[in-house]
């Protein structure tokens, strides 16, 4: 059910399902997904007589493949996996195979809302992109790092614009290498691109670009900023005004640029994953003052306190809130929040969840073996087997927890205010 | 004697210097020297004695023991020290020597580290030659080949995206015949284990995957793959010079394992790219260590024998030997558990090469020297007699070798010198020797 206004947000527990126990049918059962609004479970199986299918709530899709992989859930709660029939790989949507089918299909992609659903394609040798099943018009030697616009509307891709021979050095110093947005490639070749991104109206893309094997740069619809740099990292633009915001490599250092302007002094021995506010206002990123030392720089000005890894970092809307992880050797996670350590230490954390309202943080942890949740710097008390990232109402009162309890599924609602 | 007279053409190399002026050099090299090096190498420059205690250390040398400009010494003295003393004025002719030596002649071993009397690291300062030339476009054609499919699909041998997946759902099907209900889980967010590989596995060693996947499944273990980019944990613009590329391929690699939550990486059998995610590229970007923990192929293996997870049929028979991979052993220190996973499965001796365990001899194919391609094959070949004299000498026919360079650089030593010889990774034998469902 979509959007979220409409789930139930009814405070109390429901149990969804009350055992995962495997069908006769099946083979085995991998790995379980939980819808969006709490409402399903849904896991690929293996049938006993060949070939696979979904089940959601432990109830089989009516069709089934000959292959299956990447089960994944829609933001608009519809399941997607990636199917063989016939020997054609294609998308299954809620278990209805699209009717277009290809020599190998993977990477699903969703719009913000859900309701686009694109894939990376490739047919008879050539690559690109499909929309709801409908391919790019045109089609390329090689296409990565896909992507798609927030609206769905857009989508693009790395493309390969000229053959390569064997071991083809001047080939590749040419350039042969863009980006094609729905299919129609920019008119400039790069040595590389990388990670193209769309604003968030989904008509503009900006992407880090090579032209040699040492100058770096970042263009934004086909034109490269006019400055080169020793190194560049992911393009974001603002959303407010639309500048694109890039970290940049100056002499051995890393700041941040905007529209080739330098606005983060180069000073970092890392600086990258930049969040920008909803507002404009607001810009974080991982940051590393000291080789070997990280934390999160607000406005160009780092955090306080310090580890040796920093991932995850998220800001809201407004820009009034900006959390993020830390770790030691990929354990004794901590959560950082506005410059500060919340209690506690984790053997894994996952990415910090912001209300729309900005006014609360759940984060899903786990320690020895066992799954909660800690929401504003408290632990949720109570453990589970296994727990999604959590997700809060459109008010920020209430947050929707999603877990399996032992071999039941839970649809848990609980107040934030006594999460 | 010296790089001049043994010069081979090579493509790549042919056309950098082809485009470089006196001036450019000049200013290239001395932008290199300024900005990216400091005490390190000129505590090497100021120190290095010549007391040839390193000649004895390097496979070149020793297979070329009438010719001093294959000792470590004598490379320094050939590149580096010519750069330094002529504050980087020195013409293209020289540059393309230069490359040849740095690029083909030094497997960046570290051997000799080991018999200077004050450690100097002319693996370092090789690498620094090396950086030099990729700043000045100077390259063997395959290397630079190599750094571009790094630079354009994340692995080093131009495998696009379908094609790494549909090659794991491949090898999962070919599998499950005989290891009924095995997987290999594709972003299964959260697992205990990502195991990465080098692009050569996916490419023309797919058996490699099978037994990786057979082992995984049979020793229960909670593992995944990824499904995209970030999977290749090899890295050949370490051994290039091109060190931001270096820089992108590990950040692919570390982040593809932190957006999935997994607990540890195992990496393959493989020595070079333990190199890279372990020492240099995790720390071009930052970090002082690596941000989630790497753990090679033979020290999982040992760990599965300990925990009671590798169960035997049967033994391989032996005896046999042990070639031990640079990066992990001199690099890491994993001789003596390579030697007790070895042990186990092996009802023999093991028939040690002399030198052994750290003090081991290179296979000559590493650091990048192999990836250089056919215009340098018997420079390595030719480079390492004593390799072929340490094989024959142990009168064995299996070597083990848990390394893709390794297997590479001793297949050609072995064919050439007609030893005789069979090759083995530990998943070979594993998976030949372990217990297996009932037909």
């Amino acid at each position: 059910m979509h959007p979220p206004t409409l789930w139930n947000w009814e405070p109390g527990q429901r149990v969804i399902l009350s055992s995962m126990k495997a069908p006769e049918a099946s083979a085995w059962v991998e790995e379980p997904y939980a819808s969006p609004d709490g409402e399903s479970l849904a896991a690929l199986t293996t049938l006993t007589e060949g070939g696979c299918t979904a089940l959601v709530n432990g109830e089989p899709w009516e069709n089934t493949f000959e292959k299956g992989w990447h089960l994944r859930f829609s933001p608009d709660g519809r399941l997607t996996a990636v199917v063989q029939q016939d020997g054609m790989w294609t998308l299954a949507v809620d278990g209805e195979a699209w009717e277009e089918s290809y020599d190998y299909l993977w990477g699903t992609q969703f719009s913000t809302e859900g309701d686009v659903i694109a894939a990376c394609i490739q047919n008879g040798g050539e690559y690109g992109l499909c929309l709801e099943g409908t391919p790019w018009e045109t089609l390329f030697e090689n296409a990565n790092q896909p992507t798609l616009s927030a609206d769905g509307q857009s989508s693009a891709a790395v493309v390969q614009l000229a053959s390569l021979k064997p071991a083809d050095l001047d080939g590749f110093a040419a350039g042969v290498f863009g980006v094609a947005v729905d299919g129609q490639a920019w008119d400039a070749n790069f040595l590389n691109v990388w990670t193209p991104t769309f604003d968030p109206a989904g008509k503009r893309v900006a992407a880090q670009v090579r032209t040699t094997l040492y100058d770096y740069s970042i263009a934004v619809d086909g034109q490269k900023w006019a400055n080169d740099y020793g190194c560049v990292w992911e393009p974001r633009f603002n959303p407010a005004s639309g500048s694109v915001v890039a970290p940049v490599r100056v002499a051995g250092a890393w700041g941040l640029a905007q529209d080739d302007q330098i606005i983060w002094e180069p000073k970092f021995a890392q600086c990258w994953q930049q969040v920008i506010s909803q507002d404009g206002k607001n810009i974080a990123a991982i940051v590393a003052p000291q080789f070997g030392t990280f934390t999160v720089a607000v406005n160009g000005k780092p955090w306080g306190i310090t580890l040796p890894v920093v991932t995850d970092l998220v800001i809201g809307r407004q820009g009034e809130v900006v959390a993020a992880l830390g770790n030691t050797d990929n354990r004794d996670w901590r959560i950082m929040v506005d410059g500060k350590f919340w209690d506690g230490s984790w053997d894994m954390a996952w990415q910090p969840v912001i209300s729309a309202n900005g006014g609360h943080v759940a984060v899903k942890v786990e320690k020895a073996g066992r799954q909660t949740l800690v929401v504003n710097g408290r632990v949720y008390p109570r453990e589970f087997t296994k727990v999604w990232e959590p997700t809060f109402s459109p008010d920020g009162t209430k947050m929707l927890i999603r877990a399996l309890d032992k071999d039941a599924f839970l649809r848990i609602v609980a107040e934030v205010g006594r999460a | 004697m010296g790089i001049t007279e043994r010069l081979i053409e090579d493509v790549g190399i042919r056309r950098g210097v082809s485009r470089l002026t006196p001036e450019k050099i000049e200013k290239i090299v001395n932008a290199v020297l300024k900005g990216e090096t400091g005490a390190r190498l000129k505590t090497y420059a100021e120190t290095c004695m010549r007391c040839g205690l390193c000649a004895e250390a390097c496979h070149f040398a020793l297979s070329h023991p009438d010719d001093p400009s294959y000792t470590p010494a004598g490379k320094v003295h050939q590149t580096m020290s010519v750069l330094l003393d002529k504050k980087g004025r020195v013409d293209p002719d020289f540059v393309y020597g230069m490359a040849q030596l740095a690029y083909t002649e030094c497997n960046l071993c570290r051997r000799c580290v080991h018999l200077c009397p004050i450690g100097i690291d002319t693996a370092y300062i090789m690498s620094t030659v090396r950086r030099i030339c990729h700043k000045l476009g100077v390259t063997p054609q395959y290397m630079q080949d190599t750094a571009h499919s790094h630079a354009s699909t994340f692995n080093q041998m131009w495998v696009k995206d379908d094609e790494w997946t549909d090659s794991l759902i491949w090898q999962e099907d070919e599998a499950r015949e005989e290891f009924p209900g095995l997987r290999i889980p594709l972003d299964k967010e959260g697992s205990d284990i990502y195991y990465s590989v080098i692009a050569p596995e996916p490419k023309f060693r797919t058996q490699l995957i099978y037994q990786a996947a057979a082992i995984m499944h049979m020793a229960g273990v909670d593992w995944t793959m990824p499904a995209s980019t970030g999977w290749d944990n090899s890295d050949m613009c370490m051994f290039s010079g091109d060190f931001e590329m270096m820089g992108r391929l590990k950040r692919q690699h570390f982040e593809s394992a932190q957006k999935l939550k997994v607990k540890r990486i195992v990496m393959g059998e493989c020595g070079h790219a333990f190199r890279s995610v372990y020492d240099t590229g995790n720390r071009w970007l930052g970090w002082r260590h690596h941000p989630v923990p790497v753990i090679h192929a033979v020290e999982f293996y040992w760990e599965l024998i300990q925990e009671g997870r590798i169960k035997l049929a049967k033994k391989f028979p032996g005896p046999v030997t042990i070639q031990d991979p640079c990066n992990i052993v001199r690099g890491r220190g994993l001789q003596e558990k390579l030697r007790e996973v070895t042990r186990f499965l092996v009802d023999g001796d093991i028939i040690e090469m002399h030198p052994n365990r750290e003090h081991n001899f290179c296979c000559a194919a590493g650091g990048g020297v192999i990836n250089c391609g056919p215009p340098f094959k018997n420079v390595r070949v030719d480079g390492n007699t004593v390799k072929a004299e340490q094989l024959r000498a142990t009168g064995v026919k299996t070597v083990i070798t848990p390394c893709h360079n390794c297997h590479g650089g001793l297949h050609d030593i072995i064919h050439h010198h007609k030893l005789g010889m069979d090759l083995k990774f530990l998943s070979d034998i594993i998976y030949e020797c372990m217990e297996k469902p009932e037909a």
